[in-house]
């Protein structure tokens, strides 16, 4: 590959530099070395993920961007150039790690807040009560009563089973396999602390967990991996997996070297296997196949718990949410162009799929038209980076928000997109034993708890501004956001006014 | 019916009923709101009556306002094909009529604002034909109409479609309301009143208090913060939205609930200002498994911002605030009579000698039932 530069450059400060070797050990890319008595960097192998940076204890290392000369073509950019050089090389598919990383319109950050002035008083959060409990779940149209024999009234409607959660953002399905144990862990021990849910994703559930069970939501996936009645039992709700945003349409690839034994025991597959998940699930080639899977999952747990179905935005995604939803869903995940994966192919991952914010305002409005709107809880995914994309997403019509790159960025990812190398730095997308063990699951689970709590303070904060206590009074309420720097359309389809505009 | 620019500020509220269906002419109800003249500011006042049309007791009564004759003819054509009407007359009027007593208020001064421009105003008592009601409930027959007529026919507002009962409102403060309709020749059994200040929303005749469907009336003081989630609720459920103002989504919210889900009205009241979860956790089983269910189930009612809400029917009056109470609502007996208002004041403005006199807790409403039958 010596034809392709490399992307980052890493100077070590001599002057600076103790030879501790501490930088070198923490490399997990091969990039650092030791000889000739000083730190020799190997700018091809590094991928900027900062872990020796962070390490150094003589601020000694930098790292930046290769700096080309700039030939002045906006066309055929160094990175379209190097991606063909790549391909021309090995032939095959550009894989990557997380979400889109394309400088496309960033629709949240489009969006503007009501506040309250004078006539509607906005309220303090911190004097008075402010509500987050959300619940997930089938509602039904409308809720009847009887009286009983000492003329009181009784609920004579049976709900549906519903989850409660104490802040409306579950973490999001990252298998045990693309993530380690310790991440699995830290994610299970943080949902139980903060009253929510993590996700499985679908590599099984580890019985280390097992003890988690009310904070977990497991996955069915088109591999059915780690699929048993003891894993759909341990769980408070299921979700079935029809497509995620980083790569609609295509399936997943665990290699064998991350297969180990514990891997191989919790997705029940030899050890050293390929994992291959299918692109779709070869017994749903429509929505009544669905409708099937749904109702099975539905009778393996008596009907006990929600079933949900995650799709991922594409173009027609509110006539296929509100056909999932009509197939019997109880939530309905969907996830956006730019939700985040563990290995995508590049070219899917950057030109497949919808921005969740337009997918998320015509899949909710869609459900209302038809009146179907109660039958399923909406979760939004794909890209949910504070407190304020929650708030808008809830306005949008969301029930609550889903969090994947979040949460490994709270755990210590630096965003380097190599989680399909096995390499992570950071013990998070990795099954090595020597880099798995620098997460400590406590820490890394306190640092969740911490995001969590952060954000659930400003989410009052923003609630108290709008003069309402209790997030439903935010949820699909479109009046109190605005656009700003959007066009007509887009103003339409979100079911919103611009800014400027009053009532 | 012009519109008018936002001013801010507040409103006033008041509210009284014999429990024991005694009718009252308007005047005391008038005195009590025209004491609050300041919460006011002219953009708007109203009041809804209860026990007024003996003669049409059992008719659909309908208050009419058109922006012009045009309008009235399309209307008439409309309400003759869906129903049978039995009467119909102009509601009688004095333009440039005044407020002229006076009360016990200092610096205020009546008979400024004379009203002396208003839409045509026409009522009308009418039937539902037999054979239109084989596939749905008369209520739902009518309700059906009304959300038709404010949305599809240009120019004409229903103000109420309820029996034996009607509503009275303009532009204007309320007492030169009172005065503009003639409200000291009506006898109800429940008045209920409102002044206006509008703020987030323009003032208008068809858009001043109180708001009515079928048997509903509402007056609101405050704003209705959850409009927007309020109104995306309701739509599917076929209402329509055209009037320009928060105040009638808790109408609605009522007719929905109550009329159509069969929810009694006191568990209604927990959906629109619901408990707080730490009180709700806290509930013995029997209560906590309603309220958690009506909080699951009907989240997107919920009224939230700032309000005292006086909602009137033929067989009482509920009166309500917001969950943390940002609103002024008092409330006081006098034998058969309840009395609620914005200010104390207000009632012992017509009621100097109440047997009690109490400030309801927030959420917590108060009601008024009719137990026995009106005079």
């Amino acid at each position: 590959m010596a034809s392709i530069p490399p992307e980052f450059k890493v100077s070590i400060d001599s002057a600076r530099c103790r030879k501790c070797g501490i930088c070198v050990n923490n490399c997990s890319f091969g990039a650092l070395e030791f000889g000739d008595d000083r730190v020799i960097p190997d700018d091809s192998k590094c991928v900027a993920c900062y872990r020796c940076v962070s390490k150094c204890p003589d601020n000694a290392i930098t790292i930046t961007n290769y700096q080309w000369a700039n030939r002045g073509n906006a066309n055929w950019t160094p990175e379209t150039t190097s991606n063909i050089q790549k391909q021309a090389e090995f032939g095959g598919i550009l894989l990557s790690g997380m979400g889109n990383p394309r400088p496309h319109k960033i629709i949240w950050d489009h969006l503007l807040i009501d506040a309250c002035q004078v006539t509607n008083p906005s309220i303090d959060p911190l004097r008075e009560p402010m509500e987050l409990r959300t619940y997930l779940g089938k509602k039904p149209d409308n809720l009847e009563f009887v009286e009983n024999k000492e003329g009181e009234i009784e609920l004579a409607t049976e709900l549906q089973p519903q989850v409660k959660l104490d802040v409306p953002v579950v973490f999001a399905a990252m298998s045990y396999g693309a993530v380690s144990l310790n991440a699995h862990k830290a994610l299970a021990m943080a949902a139980k602390k903060s009253g929510t849910l993590m996700n499985t994703g679908e590599g099984g559930l580890h019985e280390d967990l097992y003890q988690y069970s009310d904070n977990i939501m497991v996955q069915v996936a088109s591999g059915r991996f780690g699929v048993h009645n003891e894993y759909l039992n341990t769980c408070s709700m299921i979700e079935i997996k029809i497509g995620q945003g980083a790569k609609p349409g295509i399936g997943g690839h665990l290699p064998g070297e991350k297969v180990g034994e514990e891997i191989s025991k919790t997705r029940m597959i030899p050890s050293g296997t390929d994992v291959l998940s299918p692109a779709p699930h070869h017994d749903i080639y429509s929505i009544e196949d669905l409708s099937q899977l749904i109702y099975a999952l539905k009778e393996a747990t008596n009907y006990e718990k929600p079933v949900g179905v995650k799709i991922s935005a594409v173009h027609n995604v509110a006539a296929i949410a509100s056909g999932v939803v009509r197939a019997g869903a109880d939530v309905l995940t969907i996830d956006g162009y730019r939700g985040g994966s563990g290995a995508s192919p590049m070219v899917i991952r950057d030109n497949v799929g919808i921005p969740i914010e337009l997918a998320l305002a015509t899949v909710d409005q869609r459900l209302r038209d038809e009146g179907i709107r109660n039958r399923a809880s909406i979760l939004c995914a794909g890209s949910i980076r504070s407190s304020a994309d929650i708030a808008k997403a809830v306005a949008l019509g969301a029930d609550a928000v889903v969090i994947g790159t979040a949460a490994l960025i709270a755990m210590g990812c630096s965003v380097c997109q190599r989680c399909y190398t096995g390499n992570c730095a950071w013990g998070i997308a990795t099954q090595k034993p020597e880099l798995v063990k620098r997460l400590d699951p406590e820490t890394a689970a306190q640092k969740l708890t911490n995001l969590l709590s952060g954000w659930s303070f400003e989410l009052k904060e923003i609630l108290g501004s709008l003069g309402v206590n209790s997030i439903e009074s935010l949820r699909g309420n479109r009046e109190r956001l605005r656009g700003y720097e959007l066009d007509e359309k887009t103003l339409e389809l979100l079911g919103i006014k611009s800014a400027g505009v009053g009532q | 019916m012009k519109s008018s620019c936002y001013i801010p500020s507040g409103c006033s509220i008041s509210a009284m009923m014999s429990e024991s269906g005694k009718r009252i002419d308007g005047r005391a109800i008038t005195k009590s709101i025209a004491l609050m003249h300041d919460r006011s500011n002219g953009l708007g006042g109203g009041f809804a009556a209860y026990g007024i049309y003996p003669r049409y007791a059992e008719q659909y009564a309908f208050h009419m306002m058109f922006n012009s004759f045009e309008a009235k003819g399309v209307f008439e054509n409309y309400l003759k094909d869906h129903f049978y009407i039995v009467h119909d007359e102009e509601i009688p009027t004095r333009p440039g009529a005044v407020y002229e007593e006076d009360t016990s208020g200092i610096n205020i001064e009546y008979g400024m604002n004379p009203i002396t421009e208003s839409p045509v105003l026409w009522r009308y008592f009418v039937d539902v034909p037999g054979n239109r009601t084989q596939f749905v409930s008369e209520s739902e027959y009518v309700f059906e109409k009304v959300m038709e007529i404010n949305s599809k026919i240009e120019g004409a507002f229903v103000a109420s479609s309820g029996k034996n009962m009607g509503i009275f409102k303009g532009l204007g403060y309320p007492e030169d309301i009172a005065a503009f309709y003639n409200l000291d020749e009506y006898k109800a059994y429940i008045w209920t009143a409102h002044g206006r200040f509008p703020t987030n929303t323009p003032g208008w005749w068809g858009g001043a208090h109180p708001f009515g469907l079928l048997d509903w009336s509402i007056v609101h003081n405050g704003e209705i913060s959850s409009y927007g989630i309020n109104k995306r609720y309701l739509e599917p459920f076929g209402y329509r939205m055209e009037l320009k103002t928060d105040t009638e989504v808790v109408a609605y919210m009522f007719d929905l609930l109550v009329r159509r889900h069969n929810i009694p009205i006191k568990t209604a009241i927990s959906a629109l200002s619901a408990p707080f979860w730490k009180n709700i956790d806290k509930m013995p089983e029997r209560e906590r498994k309603i309220i958690t269910a009506i909080r699951q189930v009907y989240g997107s009612a919920l009224l939230n911002g700032p309000y005292s809400i006086v909602l009137g029917h033929s067989r009482g009056i509920v009166g309500f605030n917001d969950r943390i109470k940002l609103r002024p609502m008092t409330c006081a007996r006098k034998d058969n009579m309840l009395y609620m208002s914005s200010e104390e004041s207000a009632i012992r403005e017509i009621e100097p000698n109440p047997d009690t006199v109490w400030s309801p807790k927030a959420g917590t409403p108060v009601i008024g039932e009719l137990y026995e039958e009106v005079e």
